[in-house]
């Protein structure tokens, strides 16, 4: 009985660590994972972000069932997918964050190149009971709020950005992700350029020293907070928002316009900024604060990470085939899922980019 | 306990015994098939303490970059700060323990309460039902848990439970019960905790009460106790190791749990001292920012977290089988006398 029970500790013990890494997607598990799917019929094995996954699942679906060919794609997060394309553990790789120049010099298959497939944005969603008008906010104002400087709703800041509303005295409740996420790095790209305060405090990143409020994990840990508490405002994707009809903020842009998060106002924050872009761009670019009057100023690209030497040439050709595929026909799926199709301009250059990319030749 | 340990000793001696001569244990057998099966179990038996040596290894290995830069004051500060690579996981670490301990001190009493009213008490067609119902709580996966958390739990400790501790009971000032009531908590984990590891720690118990020998229930009975005197005199002192034991395999369940963890206790670094304010545990910590952590600091302060993690649960191994070695010698000695 005693051996029994002390086995039982140890087990359940090894069970609960083994669930965490499990979690994890180490390079290790997922590089075996990967090679026993292939032995699948699997052509193509990939891994990276979540946020884009509803519309990497639509195309690999879409896809497979026009050209036959099978991708596998693990939606462990933007930095599982980044280290296992390090490692070359899989063919290609997604990620909401572009890489570091640090990253791209640990690549061991040479350069690496960002192809940008979608547009997404994130929301500032809130819950004020008795608050029917959509609010106005700016950066510095939801970087204040963030830091613990505001702390009711009736704040002389909050309330002069929206004439005509009656806020209540209500404390103000901030919600983060308290999971790595590309969505907070967005966040605070943007915090960062309206905020002094936050750029020296907080700064940007995926996972942040939080100074106030509370940690909800994934999209719908936020959301789920916000929904529950009345006087919390967090930050979702906006996918997630839409889906589950949150409040959302309009946001002050460059331009000095109060633009609320659409599919519309993301596309026009991608056509303005890719006007800007130089013509060696390697596209590793923050779109927040986008110019325009019509541009909502939190949107970012998401990106698919190829290296630009394919060394097999099958699965090289395959993969650029792929790449074609979903910057042009694949668009079309975007919006119904609440994502924004790339600008025409831009699929053009991406077109340039695409060509680049060099696949051996057969043995 | 003690005679749990009568029952592993005793085959292990038979064979020698049947034979009347001592044998080495690899010689037990006469055939080839004997000396495989026995080859076999061995290896399988050696399979677990090696498996466990080279997690906790491979995990030491990955975890050292962030101990040898932080040192002590990995375990002993606060400041968690990805962004410019600096990790302190105290509250973590307190969180993990206090979550644990909450969950404890809610399910022991309860698990107890339990297994001695199914064991003594219970009608036969109650007691099948009941410890069905109880064991079945095992079986609900812990995103169940925390779902039923997030849905409903919290909700109901923010808007009832909470202001009734604070108002009513004018606790509001009081350090343990200060500050907002967001409901996701310190005691919101603590109790998701209690529910889940109130199974483990009432099936232990209810076996090892139904292993107490009936001789020693009529024993005490004859003595003219009654039956309240019966069961606290009588019964669980007998059953205590083992009891000891089914709590610490709930503590174990309580130490590593992840997923309802994450989801209700508001994952913010801090220490407080308020059962109404959120924490973090190690195993949260780790299922949060794995998969998305780029830095090799940061995936080693996170590795360092699991190594953490692992001595913590290898320390209560420690306490369990210290507290257990002590309360059946002291079991035996009473019987001595």
């Amino acid at each position: 009985m005693r051996y029994a029970v002390v086995v039982a500790v140890v087990a359940a013990n090894l069970i609960g660590c083994g669930g965490g890494s499990d979690s994890s997607g180490k390079p290790t598990q997922s590089g075996s994972s990967g090679g026993t799917v292939v032995s699948n019929g699997v052509d193509l094995t990939a891994a990276g972000a979540t946020f884009p996954y509803p519309i990497y699942a639509k195309w690999i679906s879409e896809y497979a069932a026009k050209s036959g060919v099978k991708i596998n794609y693990a939606n462990l997060g933007s930095g599982a997918g980044i280290r296992q394309l390090i490692d070359q553990t899989i063919d290609f790789g997604a990620t909401d964050a572009p890489m570091t120049e640090a990253e791209m010099a640990k690549a061991k298959g040479g350069q690496i190149l960002h192809v940008p497939t979608v547009l997404g944005a994130v929301v500032i969603a809130y819950n004020l009971p008795g608050v029917t008008q959509p609010l106005n906010l700016t950066g510095s104002v939801i970087a204040d709020i963030f830091l613990g400087k505001i702390t009711k709703w009736n704040d002389p800041r909050i309330t002069s950005l929206n004439p005509g509303v009656t806020l209540p005295s209500r404390d103000v409740l901030a919600v983060h992700r308290s999971d790595g996420s590309g969505t907070t790095y967005i966040f605070s790209d943007f915090l960062s350029e309206a905020s002094p305060a936050w750029k020296s405090g907080p700064a940007q990143g995926k996972d942040l020293q939080w100074p106030v409020g509370l940690g909800g994990s994934g999209n719908p840990g936020v959301a789920g907070t916000v929904k529950q508490t009345p006087g919390s405002i967090g930050y979702v994707e906006l996918a997630y928002a839409r889906q589950n009809n949150l409040p959302a903020a309009s946001i002050k842009n460059p331009a000095g316009v109060f633009v609320a998060p659409t599919v519309e106002a993301i596309a026009a924050a991608a056509s303005n900024s890719v006007k800007a872009l130089p013509a060696n761009t390697d596209f590793r670019v923050s779109m927040v604060n986008a110019p325009g009057a019509d541009a909502y100023p939190l949107a970012s690209f998401t990106w698919l990470l190829v290296y630009k030497n394919q060394k097999d040439p099958v699965k090289g050709k395959k993969l650029v085939d792929f790449l074609h595929w979903a910057t042009h026909d694949g668009q079309q799926f975007a919006p119904a899922l609440d994502y924004a199709p790339l600008p025409p301009a831009l699929v053009t250059r991406l077109d340039t980019l695409v060509a680049g990319i060099v696949v051996g030749a057969p043995k | 306990m003690s005679e749990g340990v009568r029952d592993i000793v005793v085959p292990s001696i038979a064979p020698a015994a049947i034979d009347g001569e001592k044998r080495d244990w690899l010689e037990v057998g006469s055939g080839l098939a004997d000396r495989v099966y026995i080859g076999a179990i061995t290896a399988s038996a050696l399979v677990v303490p090696a498996i466990l040596g080279l997690i906790f290894v491979a995990v030491a290995i990955a975890a050292w970059p962030a101990l040898r830069t932080f040192g002590l004051a990995f375990v002993s500060t606060s400041v968690w700060n990805p962004v410019v690579g600096q990790f302190g996981a105290a509250p973590a670490i307190y969180g993990t323990i206090i979550s644990s301990i909450i969950a404890l001190v809610i399910a022991t009493p309860l698990a107890l309460g339990v297994a001695i009213f199914l064991v003594e008490f219970a009608p036969p067609w109650l007691r099948q039902p009941v410890a069905f119902t109880v064991d079945l709580l095992a079986a609900i996966p812990s995103v169940v848990y925390g779902l039923w958390g997030v849905f409903v739990l919290v909700p109901a400790l923010s808007e009832h439970v909470m202001p009734f501790i604070a108002d009513t009971l004018h606790l509001g000032n009081t350090p343990l019960f200060s500050g907002p009531a967001y409901g996701r908590s310190m005691l919101a984990a603590g109790l998701i905790l209690s529910i889940m590891v109130l199974p483990y720690i009432s099936a232990v118990t209810r076996e090892v009460l139904l292993a107490v020998p009936r001789s020693q229930r009529e024993a005490a009975l004859a003595l003219g106790a009654t039956r309240w005197e019966m069961i606290r005199d009588a019964v669980v002192p007998y059953a205590k190791s083992g009891i000891i034991g089914g709590i610490m395999l709930g503590l174990g369940r309580a130490l590593g749990e992840t997923m309802a963890v994450t989801m209700l206790i508001g994952n913010r670094h801090e220490i407080s001292a308020s059962l109404f304010a959120p924490g973090y545990t190690m195993a949260s910590l780790i299922a949060n920012e794995f998969s998305e952590a780029t830095g090799d600091l940061h995936l080693s302060a996170l590795m360092a977290v699991g190594f953490v993690l692992l001595l913590v649960t290898f320390a209560v191994n420690a306490l369990a089988r210290w507290l257990v070695w002590q309360t059946s010698r002291a079991s035996v000695a009473e019987t001595g006398k």
